[in-house]
């Protein structure tokens, strides 16, 4: 039986029309940063949230190395050099401190995220999702608080976090992704706005679906979330993103930075939704999403399961990965990207083994059509203490169309011999035949290969929560419309 | 029901139907026999309106309607049905879904309202025991590794869950054993009315014993040379094509 925000959700994704249904505008007054990046707009920014001062230096540290750090140019996509100093850090809806009650939020921003299909009200609570939504860079309200404070587990905006839970903050943050990690994780470390904590406390199963809705609202913003989930000991959470942002000419950076943390026989499962917008069909616009995130199977036993559903963004730069550090540890990834029109996907993820027994599963299934262009990378790692190390990956590859590309760029590296590594790959094209067939039933095209699509996503859908493997499906499909002549 | 007058078709640049003229009654089941490579699915895949089959020449008037310019989605709403000689694999999408996708889209063209995932199921699972169609085919992907037989079955299944109004049967009985020819005469004679007719393509005599054909028209290199009631089929059977296309020459 589907519960009415199932129901809901279904109904709101049945009304889209549009191809991209999110490209409004809302009309909010905002605070800004002032444009352009400095010591300078880190300190307003650390100011504008009463950050204590470790944070600041933090940041500070961060900034500095910043300065001294190159756009890495290895993945496969193309883009004009950044202007970094061309944009805002921060940007919030005015006089919106955090909110105890639905009924005290901007009714603007209700409407907004009505208009997204998020179903952020009482019958959330019914499906058992606690959503938390961040509009550009500050959380706007946390529902479903009181239900999760009863099992003990903390979820909450970033910058709470930071106030109330300090200890945790600085234990935790940065020991997954380090700050001097990459250029955009060390930027996002520098200047990171807001975003989500989660910590679950030793043996407890998170009685609901945790879930954040990310949007960038205004103009000439960059977004730069931070994420934090930590499952101690014995404990299971399950943690969905969706992404959207309004049509703009100009294109908006997005550099968020996620961190799991699995302690002994904990699991994580975390599954993203991402739908920023992807540009016209000239290739005008878009959001470059240059993500880092990445899991530690830090107990044993651990488990972490990355699923992603990526149909936005004009870059797509991402490789959610896996520490398998613990002995018997498990890293699944299993992911979807479609690119059309004139969209660069270049994903993947990196699974390094250093226990022993560790298992990881990659299952990679790129859909590529119009004059897009779709990388998988990955990375198969086995340390020498890691016996017995196991990885299956398989990644297929779907061409709709004879103008995109497709490339499969596996890296594997092995240093102990009793390790078993297994890869399979496959290219395929939607047969004319396929779409006659459908076509012959009464299926129109969009939807035939819609059905195709879906069927040969298959794998990764049933990963999804239920309520949200609807909403995806159909987003496959309206990633696709007239991809087919 | 179906008139085809002077039917010229061109496949990759190569004219496969020359000249085809071919009517059909509503409540009729005519046959198609004819020797390999005649025209005989081309005919079906221009009924069916399949992209690069370019009509050059000639109509095809059904039920009033210029069918060349419809769209073949619109086809199918309107009664078109085609079983096809290669029934196509779809992996990933199981039977069950593939049909009430088609089912629905069909119902929506011609604005009626969704059947619920229930009253699919009912529907189809009431058709399927009918024809032996298991659940367990109904849950596989479509088609993905069902024997030739099993195939045939669910182009049959297809067409008495969508109950068309002209339904093109193109070689169902190829390779099928006795039983399940005999199981899908019987589905196709369920079908048999008044407001409906069948055009059957096949090789065999033995399946018109079956499905008792109104009229048998004999195609050779894109042209209908032969036509007759059903004792044209045990005069081909005894004595081949050449003689018939022969003497039509
Ligand atoms: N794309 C194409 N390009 C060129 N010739 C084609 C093409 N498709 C089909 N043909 C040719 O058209 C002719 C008729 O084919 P068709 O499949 O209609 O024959 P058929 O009567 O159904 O034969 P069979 O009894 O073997 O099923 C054949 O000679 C075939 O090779
Ligand atoms: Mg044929």
């Amino acid at each position: 039986m589907s519960s009415p925000a199932q129901l809901e959700t279904k109904a709101q994704v049945a009304e889209i029309g549009d191809k991209y249904k999110y490209g409004f505008v809302t009309d909010i007054e905002m605070d800004m940063a002032p444009k352009g990046l400095s010591e300078e707009t880190v300190r307003f920014i650390s100011a504008k949230k009463n950050e204590p001062e470790w944070m600041l230096e933090w940041r500070l540290a961060a900034f500095r190395r910043w300065l001294s750090m190159k756009e890495p140019k290895w993945a496969r996509v193309h883009y004009p050099q950044i202007d970094f100093q061309d944009a805002y850090y921060y940007a919030a809806p005015k006089n919106n401190p955090l909110k105890q009650s639905l009924n005290e939020v901007d009714p603007k921003l209700l409407e907004t995220y009505n208009k997204l299909g998020i179903p952020l009200n009482e019958q959330m609570a019914l499906a058992g999702v606690a959503v938390d939504a961040v509009f550009d860079s500050v959380s706007v309200a946390t529902t479903f608080k009181e239900k999760l404070n009863e099992a003990g587990v903390i979820f909450c905006p970033f910058s709470e976090a930071i106030r109330d839970h300090p200890d945790l903050v600085k234990k935790y943050l940065g020991t997954v992704v380090p700050v001097t990690d990459n250029y955009y994780a060390t930027l996002n470390s520098a200047v990171f706005s807001d975003g989500t904590f989660v910590f679950v406390p030793k043996g407890v199963r998170c009685p609901m679906e945790l879930s954040t809705y990310f949007r960038i609202n205004a103009s000439e913003t960059g977004q730069f979330e931070r994420t934090l989930i930590i499952a101690d000991a014995d404990s299971f959470v399950s943690y969905l993103e969706g992404c959207t942002a309004p049509k703009r000419d100009e294109n908006q950076l997005h550099a968020a930075v996620v961190e799991l943390v699995a302690l002994d026989h904990a699991e994580i499962k975390y599954s993203t939704v991402q739908n920023w917008y992807p540009g016209d069909e000239n290739g005008k616009g878009g959001i470059y999403n240059f993500v880092t995130k990445r899991g530690d199977c830090r107990g044993d036993h651990s488990k972490i399961s990355w699923t992603q559903v990526e149909t936005g963004s004009a870059i797509t730069w991402k490789y959610p990965s896996c520490i398998l550090r613990g002995d018997h540890s498990v890293g699944e990834f299993y992911s979807i990207a479609i690119a059309n029109n004139y969209q660069q996907a270049d994903t993947g993820t990196k699974m390094i083994h250093l226990g022993a027994n560790t298992k990881s599963r990659i299952i990679s299934k790129g859909i590529s059509a119009g004059k897009a262009q779709n990388t998988y990378r990955g990375l198969v790692s086995i340390y020498g203490k890691a016996k017995n190390a196991r990885n299956y990956t398989q990644c297929d590859s779907l061409l709709i169309g004879g103008n995109c590309g497709a490339h499969t760029v596996p890296y594997i590296e092995s240093r102990n011999p009793t390790a078993r590594i297994e890869h399979e790959a496959t290219t395929s094209k939607i047969a004319e035949d396929q779409l006659f067939y459908c076509l012959q039933r009464g299926i129109p095209q969009d939807e035939a290969v819609s059905l195709i699509v879906n069927g040969f996503c298959k794998e990764v859908l049933q990963q999804l929560p239920m309520e949200f493997a609807v909403e995806a499906q159909k987003l496959v499909g309206i990633s696709l419309e007239g991809s087919v002549g | 029901m179906l008139d085809i007058k002077n039917l010229h078709v061109t496949v990759g640049g190569k004219e496969i139907l020359k000249g085809l003229t071919l009517s059909i009654q509503p409540g009729q089941v005519h046959a198609i026999m004819g020797p390999n490579g005649s025209g005989k699915s081309t005919l079906s895949f221009v009924l069916a309106g399949r992209s690069g089959y370019d009509v050059t020449e000639g109509s095809i008037i059904y039920n009033g309607e210029d069918l060349k310019a419809m769209a073949t989605e619109d086809r199918a709403a309107k009664g078109v049905f085609l079983a096809m000689q290669y029934p196509v694999e779809i992996p990933g999408v199981t039977t069950m879904t593939f049909l009430k996708t088609a089912l629905n889209s069909q119902r929506r063209k011609r604005g009626e309202s969704d059947l619920d995932a229930i009253g699919v199921l009912k529907l189809v699972r009431a058709k399927a025991k009918e024809l032996n169609v298991s659940e367990e085919m109904l849950k596989r992907a479509l088609n993905v590794g069902f024997s030739g037989g099993e195939k045939k079955r669910l182009e049959i299944l297809q067409m008495s869950i969508f109950e068309p109004k002209l339904a093109i049967l193109d070689e169902t009985d190829s390779g099928l054993d006795i039983d399940a020819l005999r199981l899908v005469a019987e589905g196709v004679n369920a079908l048999r009315s008044p407001e409906r007719a069948m055009l059957v393509i096949t090789h065999y005599q033995r399946l018109l014993d079956y499905i008792v054909p109104d009229r048998i028209h004999v195609l050779a290199k894109g042209r209908i040379v032969a036509e007759g009631g059903k004792e044209l089929a045990l005069e081909l059977e005894a004595k081949g094509y050449e003689h018939i296309v022969g003497q039509a020459a």
